[in-house]
């Protein structure tokens, strides 16, 4: 797409080789094999309480307050979410489908000692009751730097599915 | 009051049940499952309903000004809707005249007409051909000012547009439709607490289960401590005690004819400008109400507009395709006998910007927390009618059952078959338009 490309820096400047970019690289996997596990509380501890969660519908979308989104939790939401997908009472959740998911195609947009910004697309599938559903986006993290890699966290995520303004299924899980 | 019918078994029978004809698969009590399953009965639904009734295809504020369009199905044929510059609203099938190609791919958008990309025959905003490349070869063969896109009867009735394949007299105008459903979409736009409504935006979703099954769930009341006990348990105090309707014996389902139905979870919330200003404002929306008297707006007037943050207290469900419920509009378009797309469609008040934008903002996010395919409400309802459609697949003969309240249903004062919120007079009422339009004769 023509306006990702206009947005990354110059080649060669930024390096997925970057020790910063590496540890924030990491941090997006443990988050993906912690939603595939359906470890939804330890998911949770991964993001800044500051952080934002978006499944946005406009696609082109970077501020999210003034339309309708998928999912735009933040703090409180995300930890009702966590709630509603634990505690048993989500039927949705309780019979949700089996996912596994790949995040590649890692791209470092900005990187300082702070924080480590990253560009790169997800491809999930989802089984349920015999049916396999692909879901595939473009994913934007903000991945701030904390003292070491264990204090690393997630403070902004926004998957931006190819399909975002068609018809999707109806999901148990999280993208 | 109507008797009560027999046991919930016995009705149909395994060895003829796919033999009878679609109308006769409707009992007053209970229909068979073979109607969520069999194709060849959605193909006739297709062509003796959706084709030959109104079928809700925009909201006015889609359409804002002359050039808006939006790209929709009346049943399973794609259509445009555009707005022309006489302001007329118009729905057109989404086919060139000349070979069949689409000429409209976009969802919704502004446009000065509609040109087909195969061989550029272009099309205005009212359908009529304007124009094609190398006429030479029509000369003789074609008039050109008799080619236009072929358009549907369009009517509104307080900002909802309908469709409709059906001429005069075939059918009825949109508004003897609707008889009594216009009071409560009357009652509905009041939720703009003062200003008009417009869209806000719209969640789309799939799921693997027959159409019927959607429009029985914005009439059912009995499904919804059960199935959204989890939003239930996410929200404020003060919304989960606005939602227990399940014993509250003010809370009604009315059938209104035609198979539309009213079920008023929140009675005292039906008609928003009867308020006696006992009822506190959520607190919740309190940095709202701070907000808007920030902006000059007296306390009444913020009143009005807080007050209807939840939108009104029922859902007014439209036989076949659209249900206003409570704050949004719930669409409905069949694919397949075993799948169907919903589009909730999110609304707030229209005006000017900083009223209503904080206003929206709250609408919004209160939208996001039940609808959408990752909401707290739509999956688990989602997934109860997968479970459905894959049940109904045991046993065509064997009923799906609607008898929910028949033996205390009465009519209302203004004539209406009414029973409790949690019974199934809508189900009733939406099954018996279905046999009708489904018969013969």
């Amino acid at each position: 797409m023509t306006e990702a490309a206009t947005t990354l820096p110059a080649a060669g400047t930024l390096s997925i080789t970057d020790p910063r970019v590496i540890r924030a690289i990491e941090l997006v996997w443990r988050e993906a094999t912690l939603l595939d596990a359906k470890d939804y509380h330890a998911w949770e501890a991964l993001y800044a309480d500051d952080g934002i969660y978006v499944v946005p519908i406009d696609r082109d979308a970077d501020s999210f307050d003034d339309r309708l989104n998928m999912v735009y939790d933040d703090a409180r939401m995300r930890s009702m979410r966590v709630v509603r997908m634990t505690e048993g009472f989500a039927i949705a959740a309780v019979d949700a489908a089996t996912t596994v998911r790949t995040v590649s195609r890692f791209v470092p947009t900005t990187v300082t000692d702070d924080e480590v910004s990253l560009k790169a697309a997800q491809i999930l599938v989802a089984f349920k009751r015999g049916r396999h559903d692909f879901w595939a986006g473009d994913v934007d993290y903000v991945v701030r730097l904390g003292a070491d890699a264990g204090a690393d966290r997630l403070v902004r995520k926004v998957v931006r599915l190819i399909d975002a303004e068609g018809a999707v299924p109806a999901a148990g899980f999280l993208l | 009051m109507t008797t009560l019918h027999g046991p919930i078994d016995g009705a149909f029978d395994a060895a003829t049940v796919n033999d009878l004809e679609p109308a006769d698969l409707v009992l007053p009590d209970r229909v068979a499952g073979r109607m969520y399953t069999d194709p060849g009965i959605f193909e006739q639904e297709m062509s003796r309903i959706f084709e030959r009734t109104w079928v809700w295809v925009a909201h006015e504020s889609e359409l804002p000004k002359a050039g808006s369009f939006k790209t929709t199905t009346v049943g399973r044929q794609p259509v445009i809707v555009a707005r022309d510059r006489k302001g007329n609203i118009n729905t057109m099938l989404n086919r060139c005249r000349h070979r069949g190609a689409s000429v409209c791919e976009q969802r919704t958008g502004h446009a000065n007409g509609f040109t087909c990309p195969y061989h550029a025959w272009s099309y205005g905003l009212d359908g009529k051909l304007r124009g094609l490349p190398y006429p030479d070869g029509y000369e003789g063969v074609m008039d050109k000012s008799g080619v236009a896109l072929q358009r549907l009867r369009t009517e509104s009735y307080g900002g909802m547009v309908f469709a409709t394949f059906a001429d005069e007299d075939e059918l009825e105008p949109l508004e003897d439709f609707l008889g009594d459903v216009k009071l409560w979409i009357d009652r509905f736009m009041k939720q703009g607490g003062g200003y008009p409504i417009k869209v806000l935006g719209t969640h789309q979703f799939r799921f693997k289960g027959n159409w019927k099954i959607q429009l029985e769930n914005t009439t059912d009341g009995y499904h919804f401590p059960i199935v959204h006990r989890s939003w239930m348990a996410s929200v404020d105090a003060e919304t989960a005690e606005m939602m227990s309707f399940m014993t509250d014996p003010a809370a009604t389902t009315h059938d209104l004819g035609n198979g539309h139905s009213v079920m008023e979870m929140v009675p005292e919330h039906s008609d928003l400008d009867v308020d006696d200003g006992t009822e506190p404002l959520q607190e919740r929306f309190a940095d709202l109400v701070e907000a808007l008297g920030a902006q000059g707006l007296d306390s009444g007037s913020v009143r009005r507009l807080v007050r209807a943050m939840h939108g009104t207290g029922f859902n007014l469900n439209l036989f076949p395709n659209v249900s206003m419920s409570i704050s949004f509009l719930r669409v409905l378009r069949p694919i397949s006998a075993d799948e169907t797309v919903i589009e909730h469609v999110a609304l707030g008040p229209d005006g000017p910007p900083e009223i209503v934008d904080p206003v929206n903002r709250e609408r919004l996010r209160i939208h996001e927390h039940f609808q959408g395919p990752f909401g707290f409400g739509t999956p688990d309802d989602a997934e109860g009618w997968d479970r459905v459609q894959r049940g109904a697949a045991a046993a065509p003969e064997m009923p799906i059952m609607v008898n929910r309240g028949l033996g205390r249903e009465e009519p209302s004062p203004e004539g209406w078959p009414t029973s409790h919120v949690t019974d199934e007079t809508g189900m009733r009422a939406a099954y018996g338009m279905w046999k009708r339009m489904m018969s013969d004769d």
